[in-house]
């Protein structure tokens, strides 16, 4: 359970911290700070075990019958990623509060910071392989918010969609490549899928599963040619990209290869594709990264770069570059979150990141100074400093791959060649910013930030400089658990130490160290050739030109189908569906008439029957004189409730015959408001169009009705008839289904019925409709709206109306009946009281707003639901027992009956919540009628 | 007895469609009530005709199918929503255009487009 709980506390804790921040700022860094210490003690037992080379892992069921459980994994991998989410996320709190100034809400970075740290957890934790994408999923999502989190600024806007659009895509990819690898594999268990590795290389999908898995890391990892997306991603405040930007969220793809290594690793694919754009990214990234003036620029770029180290290191595929993958990935995490926090420093002292204008800082903040020159020279690669270890494992691998490839010497050039531009755009960040003379024109004077500001740093500085002098002795054992999960096997030979004897590697070293300084002494002409060439390639505007394509695309074919005409759109998809429903039609080979039994027509069944018909053609032909077509709606609506009667629906046939009465109600109140005739349609054309489709449609659906009516029904109402007493408690099979069976279908649809009246409830407002002053044929209305005989009838009718409901109710489970014809019955016999005495009479007799009403009965359903669960049975389970009362007799009672009633207040909440709203728009315009009166 | 149930629904379905392409709120919020009858009778329809066995568990031995029953009890209560919501747009519509057209227009009172 620990697992699942550490995953889920940051999630929870998001909620937290943003209430806790309302009591101020140093309320929200504690709670957070609090929350990722929680989520970290929770860890404890699984990382312990995990150190010691165990790996826990957890399922929790979920939807056993799709084969779905929860299952969360800790292994050496995850330990390693768990710390560092967990680590830097914590020093990223502690600088967050210094750095964030006091009109930006503290509690909302907070919250998504923790959103953020919640999904990548998930990630890293994750044993089967869709539950880590969703995680995958919301970190982007949360990446979003948080790039976006200054969100007045269109930069930061502008920055959050690429990457969201980019990563978002990049995880659809790898959705489709989990999915195949599910379908070779046969399980989404990373167990599994990591000790099938064979079966995976040999399998004809290999190749597609592998590229679609591999779009999904590089996106993320913003690898070549996705990597534009991380420069933009900047526009986040500082503290963020400290966190997602150098320690996790790009780290996510390359987790991702590091995870999928043992199953993915070791075919000529696997190291063309992944150590190829590995390489390209690391050269790319190094070079641009010296000409960007923007000091978040360039460490930018410069993590674009080292992410491709890590990429071409596992590219290679050997045990040993898997090694020096993991070790870099370590040691990125740690200097690259001290650099963006010395640069974010730097940023809130000055008030500006350009390095054209910021210069000779050491005067200024030398203590900061320091720190950001020993991160800087551990990602230049410098002895003594953790960068320059796994950076010499790195050329050794490459001189060692070289050996194997055909034009194998371009490889350690390469690899040096972007060692030489690390070391020159290093030089750069520490000579433009901190000596290189004078600050020019900066908008506040620099000084040394608060005390705790800098802790974070010293803390990421000081793990820089121990690991690159005491390698064995501090990160030995981390990484040892860590790349032997990556592994999943034996760990191969290897050897942290400073010095290995002279070695090509060495060599390639003072090479990098000595050209980098050369071509930073030499760097006046390369920055103009560059301020020549800028903005010819740019992986952005290809982007933008494909974005604005898709969408002109999009707007165009929405605009062919979409013109603005509704009768344009219901002529389109009746079309649709006759031509859909044709083809099925005329292409069956089946009779059309099925082997059932024809049952005999009685002679008031025909009368009815053509009664039906009669009136629905009536209602069509008379439809512009609106109230008699609309009194004929009615008379067919009545019609069909006998339909429902006839053939054993009484339950229907009291539904049917309720709504009617309600439905033509409302239509007639409506109609007040509108004109009481449609003007003649001009032309014949459509005329005839349209009596073509509905011919066709009638048509359709007759042969449709006749082909299932005439055939056998093979149904599963067996199971409900047998089991509607012993399980339901109840013999109106119908009702037991609405309330028990399929109780949770029910709940969402009282549900809607709210959702329907609240929004009615919208629409009515402020609605100001000119009333007519006479009806169609001229009459005035009459003045005395509430003729004393109808209000004196409809107040006797009511309590008897009221007990009528009472009892369809109480009877519903055994009997037809239920709560929402009780509903209905007792919404008609209030209404009736509106009709008869008036709105004013009534509100002083009952709430005018029947809100409250559906929120009760939505609360109480659930309530229902919910209660099953204290008695550990599935949600919505009925109990049901026998009672006898004293004088009125024994009787069943099951706890459906209390969802039944919250159907019941919902019904009669929408119902009178709908009716009266209109009726009060006739209020107002009686009133209206009256003072033009007087 | 089939035959004239079929007949029922086509009626109502073709008159249904009818009324819902006209060009007028009334008389394509009548058509959507046809269609929505239309609908649940053929829905009904799925559990075949049976006559005089309810499903009401009781002495007698055979029932007719009660779940298409269930489900079409709550469309028609459903439907009243829908219906009502519709309606209610198409006041709104006319307080705020000032027409009861369906697409708001007032220039082409017969016809909703060329």
């Amino acid at each position: 359970m620990n697992l699942l709980l550490a995953v889920l506390t940051p999630f929870i804790g998001a909620a937290w911290v943003a209430w806790a921040s309302r009591r101020g700022r140093a309320a929200a860094a504690w709670s957070a700070g609090g929350v990722a210490l929680l989520a970290l003690l929770l860890l404890w037992p699984a990382l312990t075990a995990g150190f010691a080379g165990q790996t826990t892992i957890e399922r929790l069921a979920w939807i056993p019958a799709a084969g779905l459980d929860l299952a969360f994994r800790l292994d050496g991998l995850g330990l390693l990623f768990a710390a560092m989410i967990l680590g830097i996320g914590g020093l990223v709190i502690l600088y967050a509060y210094y750095y964030l100034s006091h009109q930006d809400s503290l509690g909302r970075l907070y919250a998504y910071l923790l959103l953020f740290m919640g999904a990548m957890l998930g990630v890293v934790l994750s044993e089967n392989l869709i539950q880590l994408l969703v995680f995958w999923e919301l970190t982007s999502l949360s990446s979003f918010l948080l790039i976006a989190y200054w969100r007045k600024r269109e930069a930061a806007r502008r920055g959050a969609k690429l990457a969201l659009t980019i990563t978002g895509a990049g995880g659809l990819a790898l959705l489709a490549g989990f999915l195949l690898l599910g379908e070779i594999v046969g399980s989404y268990e990373l167990s599994v899928v990591l000790a099938s590795g064979d079966a995976i290389r040999a399998h004809p999908l290999y190749l597609p599963a592998l590229v679609l898995i591999l779009l999904g890391a590089f996106t993320k990892s913003a690898q070549f040619p996705f990597h534009f997306w991380l420069p933009h991603a900047m526009a986040a405040p500082t503290p963020v990209s400290a966190y997602l930007h150098s320690a996790t969220m790009v780290k996510a793809g390359v987790f991702l290869l590091a995870r999928l290594f043992p199953a993915l690793s070791g075919t000529p694919e696997w190291t063309w594709l992944v150590g190829g754009t590995g390489l390209a990214t690391l050269l790319l990234g190094a070079v641009v990264a010296l000409f960007k003036h923007d000091l978040k620029g360039l460490l930018a770029y410069s993590t674009i770069s080292h992410l491709g180290l890590v990429t071409a290191l596992f590219g290679i595929g050997t045990p040993l570059a898997a090694v020096a993958g993991v070790f870099h990935i370590i040691n990125h995490a740690t200097f690259k979150a001290g650099l963006f926090m010395a640069a974010g420093i730097i940023d809130h002292e000055c008030g500006t990141r350009d390095m054209r204008r910021i210069n000779g800082l050491w005067k200024y903040m030398p203590h900061t100074a320091v720190l950001a020159m020993v991160a800087a020279a551990a990602m230049a690669g410098v002895p003594l400093f953790n960068g320059f270890l796994s950076k010499e494992m790195f050329f050794a691998e490459a001189v060692d791959a070289a050996g194997q490839l055909r034009f194998g010497i371009w490889l350690p050039a390469a690899v040096t060649l972007a060692g030489v531009f690390a070391v020159a755009y290093s030089l750069r960040f520490i000579h433009d910013v901190f000596f290189n003379g004078e600050p020019i024109d900066l908008p506040r004077t620099p000084h040394e930030p608060p005390r705790w500001m800098k802790v974070p740093v010293e803390i990421l500085v000081v793990i820089c400089l121990l690991v690159g002098i005491l390698p064995a002795q501090t990160v030995e054992p981390l990484l040892a658990v860590a790349a032997g999960a990556v592994l999943q096997g034996p760990l191969p030979e290897h050897d942290l130490a400073l010095w290995h004897g002279v070695s090509p590697a060495l060599w390639m070293s003072v090479i990098a160290l000595a050209g980098g300084v050369l071509l930073y002494l030499g760097r006046k002409p390369l920055f103009r050739l560059h301020d020549r060439i800028e903005g010819r390639l740019d992986a952005r505007a290809i982007y933008e030109h494909l974005l604005e394509g898709t969408l002109a695309f999009a707007h165009r074919a929405t605009a062919a189908f979409d013109t603005g005409s509704l009768q344009r759109q219901a002529t389109l998809i009746v079309v649709s569906a006759l031509v859909l429903a044709g083809t099925g039609l005329l292409g069956a080979a089946a009779p059309l008439t099925g082997p059932r039994p024809l049952l005999p027509v009685d002679g008031v069944s025909l009368m009815a029957g053509l009664a039906l018909v009669a009136a629905t053609l009536a209602a069509t032909f008379l439809h512009r004189r609106r109230f008699v077509a609309l009194t004929l709606v009615g008379a067919v609506g009545l019609l069909v409730a006998l339909v429902f009667i006839k053939f054993s629906a009484p339950d229907l046939a009291l539904t049917q015959l309720s709504v009617e009465v309600v439905t033509v109600v409302l239509l007639l109140l409506a109609l007040y408001f509108l004109p009481q005739a449609t003007p003649a349609e001009i032309s014949s054309s459509r005329r005839w169009r349209d009596g073509t489709l509905a011919v066709l449609a009638a048509g359709g659906a007759a042969v449709l009705a006749w082909a299932v009516l005439t055939r056998e029904a093979d149904s599963i109402a067996g199971w409900f008839l047998a089991n509607s007493v012993s399980g339901g408690g109840g013999t109106n099979v119908v009702n037991v289904i609405l309330v028990d069976f399929r109780g949770f279908d029910t709940f969402g649809e009282i549900t809607v019925l709210g959702i329907a009246a609240l929004g009615i409830f919208a629409l009515l407002e402020n609605l100001n409709l000119p009333a007519p002053r006479h009806d169609a044929h001229g009459r005035a209305w009459d003045a005395d709206i509430h003729p004393l005989i109808m209000a004196t009838f409809a107040r006797l009718l009511l309590p008897l109306a009221l007990l009528v409901s009472i009892f369809i109710f109480l009877r519903g489970h055994n009997l037809p009946g239920g709560g929402f014809i009780a509903g209905l019955i007792t919404a008609i016999a209030l209404i009736m009281q509106y009709l008869a005495n008036g709105v004013t009479w009534m509100h002083a007799r009952l709430p005018a707003h029947t809100h409250p009403w559906i929120a009760a009965g939505l609360v109480v359903a659930l309530a229902t639901g919910l209660t099953s669960w204290l008695f550990g049975r599935p949600f919505l389970t009925s109990a049901f027992g026998h009672v006898s009362v004293p004088l009125i007799g024994g009787f069943e009672i099951a706890s459906a009956m209390a969802f039944d009633l919250g159907v019941y207040l919902v019904v009669v909440g929408a119902t009178l919540l709908i009716l009266i709203n209109l009726g009060l728009a006739h209020h107002v315009s009686h009133e209206h009628r009256a003072e033009d009166r007087a | 007895m089939e035959a004239l149930l079929a007949l029922a629904i086509g009626t109502l379905a073709g008159c249904g469609v009818w009324l819902v392409l006209r060009a007028h709120t009334f008389p394509v919020v009548l058509g959507l009530t046809l269609l929505s009858y239309a609908v649940n009778l053929f829905l009904f329809a799925t559990g075949r005709l049976v006559i005089g066995q309810p499903p009401v568990i009781s002495a007698g031995a055979s029932y007719t199918d009660p779940l298409p029953q269930a489900l079409v009890l709550t469309a028609i209560v459903i439907g009243f929503a829908m219906t009502a919501f519709v309606i209610m747009l198409a006041l709104r519509a006319r307080a705020e255009l000032g027409n009861d057209h369906v697409d708001g227009r007032q220039d082409n009172p017969g016809e909703g487009e060329r």
